[in-house]
């Protein structure tokens, strides 16, 4: 019998290795209890679900969830450390790094989504674009709608010296760069926050502008519209459906149309936290990469997912509002309801991968409209990019993942694929204006626009 | 001051004095009198009528404090009713009160229609049917969806517990005993943990409750000391007098970004689970700041204004300073300083719910908030419920400090 033993285990051994996935131990986490925050807008979605669905719970994290009042708010409370960690804007970690407003070092190792907005313009304005907007043969339509049809209403405004008032929802939001870019892709001067020529700095980015545009937060767009304090506005979802569905304004644009697959939100630490917490920062990735993955797997989670965003203490807008852009379809105007099946992405097209390229499009953006005053050299946006986006933490949960055998390699074959290429997108011109963008020649692009701080 | 009205000791007994020696009489007069000093006032009648005093008196009383405020209350009601049907924009409106209580109750009023046919349909089986036939958006809805998530996160996490000592098990008979120690501890750590609730309407009123307490106490902490101080020296009085001024007339949303900083650098971050946030501290700093000046002030006055022969007393007893103050001054100026407590429960009150949106802290304010934030049609809904419980909460506060304001008011001839 004693002498049977060893073999006994091997072959045990071998038996449990055929039939049994390996399993990954359960990392060692610094802290188990987390609060995290986020704004209600249908892109916190992987954090909702990983909680909902006991992603964070199987990974041996107690979380809370909670609604935050605004952006400011909910940087504020993670840089003090009230929050473990927030659903943030992509430029967020990135404007309180080079210290455009709050200068606090807040890192990344996850991208919440690609896509996700719109612009919405109030039905008044929408009344007298209307007309020069072309048409395809069934009387609706052609999207992409630019700002061109904008432009004479703007020219307008300028000679009656009453500018237009348009709403974005943060100073270093997606939604400030892309309505911007919208409406310089038709000639339309947006304000700048820095004047070359005088060194004069203007913290709201009113300098030299055709239109103003003012932050407002999120859930408060369509109220603020509706009391004619703004004209227009770039928000994400639900906002731009619930206009459409009150009646109140129609959305013109989506991001998608934009910039096709642009990073939306990302899910925000402050390096303090990662440096004291590595292991549980790449257990929370785990669990959110489980969540994107489970929400971009079938039509019904998405369903499922606009269910549970539209509890009170989620998003809380009703259920038909989230789900339309949830499931796919985005309404424009009333009546005119479109197939978008990319208008949400939460994991396809690697959407959750954190590339530096993402990164150093914002910093370009910033640069353009003034927020960073002086031109930078290549290797400042190279080195930006690496000190706030960690792509090694998520490759890092990526392997741990297929260690548990809840993925396989091939379904990450694209996060890989990146590593390879050293992090950067290959160079694009999805954008509404055609120009083309390689992130690691960001000067390059910079001076291709016509109208910016170059 | 409707209740100097109903509560008046107009009704003082004047024939108890020969009855006072028979302990055992139900004395309906006393009884009356201390009611009206608990600030149940509206009771005091049927205290009479029990005991037969004047019962035609009583009952017409009973029926003019019952009925009229009934009548106005319906009123209101119809008014609102009405006013809800006008007041509509294309995106919002006022909600009915039918809607109101729907945003409560979660259940429509038997033989009215929905009051929100609109969003019954996104709310199929299962959600629906598993928060027993409540609407899970409502206020009840939701406290009984998150019962049911509990239940469901109870269960998931005894699975969890068993696939780890399952994994123990494998690890044991494969012979590796420290893999097999590290999966129990896995399993014993998985059973530890409990769910992590999200905050109901009423977990939120004891929040600001708590929140409350806190900063009402502190302030009543300094603005009591403070006023005695500015009281019984008239150059301390001239010296701050202005400050107070000054401080007294600031906005809570003034006070919110300097009290923010202060909770910041002074308070170390709490575990997330903790009841003790960070938020919480700076409510009820700001609660403090803006609260405090009512009772500074009476405080100030009543001290000021102790009666001459009281001070002569102690002068002739040789009081020393402290015990001047703790057994003369202070218990002369008590109704003044009760008077100012009660101002300032009510201003912090007041106060708390600006404070709790500004900090984000969980109380009825973020309530109101995120609810104003949701855009649904029954959050606007939900927010009439938290203003009818904010009232109420304020009344209720209020009338506690009505009966310290009372028993510290000398009536001794009555008692």
């Amino acid at each position: 019998m004693k002498v049977k033993r060893p073999l006994q285990n091997i072959i045990t051994g071998l038996l449990l290795a055929i039939t049994i996935p390996t399993s990954a131990d359960l990392l060692d986490v610094e802290k188990d209890t987390l609060k995290f925050g986020f704004i209600k807008l249908t892109d916190c979605a992987p954090i909702v679900i990983a909680k909902e669905k006991g992603f964070f719970d199987d990974e041996g994290l107690s979380v809370t969830v909670e609604a935050q009042g605004n952006w400011k708010e909910l940087l504020n409370r993670v840089i003090t450390g009230d929050l473990d960690g927030a659903h943030m804007l992509a430029g967020q970690p990135i404007g309180a790094t080079v210290g455009f407003g709050t200068q606090a070092d807040i890192v990344t190792a996850y991208n919440l989504d690609y896509n996700g907005n719109g612009i919405t313009v109030s039905n008044e304005i929408w009344k007298q674009m209307k007309p020069s907007v072309p048409k395809g043969p069934d009387g609706k339509p052609i999207h992409p709608i630019t700002a061109d049809s904008l432009k004479p209403i703007v020219d307008r405004a300028v000679a009656a010296s009453n500018k237009l008032k348009m709403g974005m929802v943060f100073p270093v939001s997606t939604h400030n760069y892309e309505i911007r870019y919208w409406l310089a892709s038709a000639g339309i001067k947006p304000g700048f926050y820095f004047d070359p020529s005088t060194g004069q700095v203007d913290v709201p980015g009113f300098l030299n502008g055709d239109v103003e545009l003012s932050v407002t937060p999120p859930p408060q767009m369509p109220q603020t519209l509706e009391q004619g304090t703004i004209v227009g506005y770039c928000v994400g979802e639900p906002w731009n459906q619930q206009a459409v569905a009150k009646g109140i304004g129609v959305p013109v644009t989506t991001n998608y149309d934009v910039w096709k697959n642009n990073p939306e939100k990302v899910f925000g630490v402050s390096k303090e936290w990662a440096d004291a917490n590595p292991n549980t920062w790449i257990a929370v990735t785990k669990a959110l990469i489980r969540a994107g993955h489970w929400l971009d797997a079938s039509p019904e989670n998405r369903v499922e997912a606009a269910k549970i965003l539209s509890q009170p203490n989620y998003v809380g807008a009703p259920f038909d509002v989230i789900s339309s852009s949830m499931t796919g379809t985005f309404e424009f105007e009333k009546g005119d309801k479109r197939e978008m099946p990319d208008f949400n992405v939460f994991f396809r097209y690697n959407a959750s991968y954190p590339y530096y390229s993402d990164c150093v499009w914002f910093l370009t953006q910033m640069v353009r409209w003034g927020q960073i005053p002086e031109q930078q050299t290549d290797s400042f946006f190279e080195s930006m990019a690496k000190k706030i986006y960690h792509p090694d933490v998520y490759l890092s949960a990526v392997e741990e993942l297929i260690d548990d055998g809840e993925f396989t390699e091939e379904d990450f074959a694209e996060a890989f694929a990146a590593k390879e290429s050293g992090g950067y997108k290959p160079p694009t011109t999805d954008f509404i204006d055609g120009k083309s963008y390689d992130g690691t020649r960001p000067n390059e692009y910079i001076k291709s626009f016509e109208i910016g701080l170059k | 001051m409707n209740e100097a009205v109903i509560d008046s000791p107009a009704n003082t007994p004047e024939t108890d004095s020969g009855e006072g020696k028979r302990r055992f009489v139900y004395n309906p007069n006393r009884v009356a009198h201390t009611l009206n000093k608990l600030g149940l006032g509206y009771f005091s009648p049927f205290a009479r009528l029990i005991g037969k005093d004047e019962p035609a008196k009583q009952v017409r009383e009973i029926a003019n404090n019952t009925i009229l405020p009934i009548l106005a209350f319906s009123v209101f009601i119809g008014f609102w009713a009405v006013t809800a049907r006008l007041v509509k924009t294309d995106s919002v409106q006022i909600p009915t009160p039918h809607q109101s209580w729907y945003a409560l109750t979660g259940v429509a009023i038997p033989g009215l229609s929905h009051p929100f046919p609109e969003s019954i349909e996104g709310l199929e089986a299962p959600y629906f049917v598993e928060n027993e036939g409540l609407d899970p958006k409502s206020i009840n809805g939701f406290s009984v969806a998150e019962e049911v998530s509990e239940g469901k996160y109870i269960e998931s996490q005894q699975e969890r517990v068993d696939k780890y000592l399952d994994r123990a098990r494998e690890a044991e008979a494969e012979g590796d005993s420290a893999k097999a120690e590290k999966y129990r501890e896995n399993a014993e750590m998985f059973a530890s943990k409990s769910y992590q609730a999200n905050k109901t309407f009423y977990d939120q009123i004891w929040i600001s409750l708590l929140t409350i307490l806190i900063g009402f106490s502190i302030a009543t902490l300094v603005a009591v000391p403070l006023g005695v101080l500015c009281g019984i020296s008239p150059k301390f009085n001239t010296a701050v007098n202005p400050l107070i001024q000054l401080f007294k007339p600031v906005s809570p949303l003034a006070w919110f970004p300097i009290v923010f900083v202060l909770t910041t650098w002074g308070i170390d971050t709490p575990p997330s689970d903790s009841i003790w946030q960070r938020a919480l501290w700076t409510s009820a700093g700001v609660v403090m700041l803006c609260s405090l000046w009512p009772t500074l002030i009476n405080t100030a006055v009543g001290v000021a204004s102790v009666d001459q022969d009281h001070l002569n007393v102690a002068k002739v007893l040789k009081l020393g300073w402290f015990k001047r103050i703790w057994k003369i001054v202070l218990p002369a100026s008590l109704p003044m300083i009760f008077t100012g407590l009660r101002l300032s429960i009510g201003v912090g009150w007041m106060v708390l719910i600006a404070a709790d949106m500004m900090a984000q802290n969980q109380g009825l304010g973020k309530f109101v908030w995120d609810m104003y934030q949701n855009g649904d049609t029954m959050s606007t809904a939900q927010i009439i419920v938290a203003v009818f419980v904010i009232g109420a909460v304020g009344f209720f506060l209020d009338r506690i400090m009505l009966v310290f304001q009372r028993l510290v008011t000398f009536e001794e001839q009555n008692v």
